[in-house]
């Protein structure tokens, strides 16, 4: 039997408008085979978390390029295991630097791709990792 | 699987919960085993709702002119559940679900449960799941189902099958009255849409539009004459009437022999949909490599092998 394809959400909270990255994401993992969920700019946490749970994604991946990533991001992971979306992989990209990479982590992000990623990694992250999450 | 599994999932998507009616679409949507008693459980409920079909070629504004749809409904307080299809990709299998981002305004409404659907195959611009996703929906407490199909061309019928209502959505640049004239698509509409009206060229649009639909009409005046409104998703113009017409049209199937027949055209579709892929996944599990070695050193024919599987 076919297996189903992963469902990832991509997106872009806070008042940051620059979405080439994120689409250059959903493109990619289109591709790649997933069914991407985007929802456009300046997305609020709650919107995040809701659309999450609303099209019971695997994943969720964030950008922010507006320096908010330390308020935002935690605030969705937050929302998410508020909904009991305890088994999401939540990831994240776009300008963060490296010593906030450590904090978030510790905050749910499992994983943070900065500019320059190879979209071939960020693929081979989800394959790898979004099996041995859904197990659980 | 069993983190999936809750024994209490019925009950909560019937109490109204977000989280249930989300766990419940996915495990109809994958075919996962526990599917069958779902639909099983929710098909009680199942002609509560009236379900409208959006569909319409690509960019036509099938998605904003839903979330206008939306806002008119909430102000009644009605409970909208909204399922977008876009496709899958034939190469990757992935899908990018765009839609959504339409809609999002009203993703924090208590009210509405919007779900992106991926075709997954399936062409006609609805998925093989979609009877399934709407049992849950119906389940969940929905009085409006909307089903934006996947932008088609002039022939995927599929939806007219599915739905109660069929909304075909177009735009004042969409060609003459010749292009009306056509067989498919035109054929299904129960109310036509000519939105961007704010763009030039609408009033035109519209009229071509009627005068195609007039050629048809005898003189007995039928039951439901498709009427055709100009719409525009951007300002909210024309929306209220679409709303009733909309209203107009349920009042209709109930009140003739038209309802009836629709859910019995549904039944059957959802029915003979059940069967095929249950009948095609398990033939082709009984597909072995020896069978297709077989058929490269010509062993046996394609025919008499499919007649020798089927019967297994």
């Amino acid at each position: 039997m076919e297996s189903k394809p992963f469902r990832v959400l991509i997106a872009k909270p806070g008042l940051d408008g620059h979405d080439r990255g994120a689409k250059v994401i959903v493109r990619a993992l289109r591709d790649a085979g997933f069914e991407v969920i985007y929802t456009g700019i300046r997305q609020t946490p709650e919107m995040i978390a809701q659309t999450a749970l609303q099209e019971d994604v695997d994943a969720v991946g964030l950008s922010l390029l507006s320096g908010a990533h330390m308020t935002l991001f935690p605030q969705i992971t937050k929302l998410l295991k508020d909904r009991g979306l305890k088994d999401v992989l939540v990831f994240g990209g776009g300008i963060i630097p490296d010593e906030d990479v450590a904090k978030l982590k510790k905050k749910g992000i499992d994983q943070v791709f900065g500019p320059g990623t190879p979209l071939t990694t960020i693929v081979d992250y989800l394959n790898s990792r979004l099996p041995s999450v859904k197990k659980k | 699987m069993s983190k999936r599994s809750d024994p209490r999932l019925i009950e909560r998507v019937l109490r109204g919960e977000h989280a249930a009616a989300s766990r419940a679409l996915s495990l109809v949507i994958d075919e996962a085993p526990e599917a069958d008693a779902l639909s099983k459980a929710f098909f009680p409920k199942s002609g509560s709702a009236q379900k409208i079909g959006v569909c319409g070629p690509p960019g036509a504004g099938k998605s904003s002119l839903t979330s206008r749809l939306v806002a008119h409904y909430r102000k009644q307080k009605l409970k909208i559940g909204i399922l977008a299809v876009d496709p899958s990709s034939p190469i990757s299998g992935g899908a990018f679900l765009g839609d959504r981002l339409r809609i999002q305004e009203h993703a924090m409404d208590p009210g509405v449960f919007i779900r992106s659907l991926a075709n997954r195959g399936m062409i006609g611009g609805v998925s093989y799941t979609i009877f399934g996703a709407m049992h849950v929906l119906e389940a969940w407490g929905c009085d409006k189902i909307i089903v934006e199909t996947v932008g088609t061309g002039q022939d995927e019928v599929e939806i007219g099958k599915v739905a109660d209502t069929i909304v075909y959505v177009t735009t004042p640049s969409m060609g003459d009255e010749i292009q009306a004239m056509k067989a498919g698509v035109m054929e299904i509409g129960d109310i036509f849409v000519v939105n961007k009206s704010d763009l030039h060229g609408s009033d035109k649009a519209l009229s071509d539009l009627r005068s195609a639909m007039s050629l048809g009409r005898t003189h007995e005046a039928k039951p439901w004459e498709p009427p055709v409104l100009g719409t525009s998703a951007l300002t909210g113009k024309g929306v209220d009437e679409l709303g009733k017409a909309l209203d107009d049209h349920w009042t209709h199937l109930k009140k003739s022999e038209e309802g009836r027949r629709r859910l019995r055209e549904q039944h059957k579709e959802e029915l003979s949909l059940y069967i095929s892929r249950r009948v095609y996944r398990s033939a082709l599990d009984k597909i072995s490599d020896r069978n297709l070695d077989d058929l490269v050193e010509h062993k046996i024919d394609p025919a008499s092998l499919g007649t020798k599987i089927l019967k297994k």
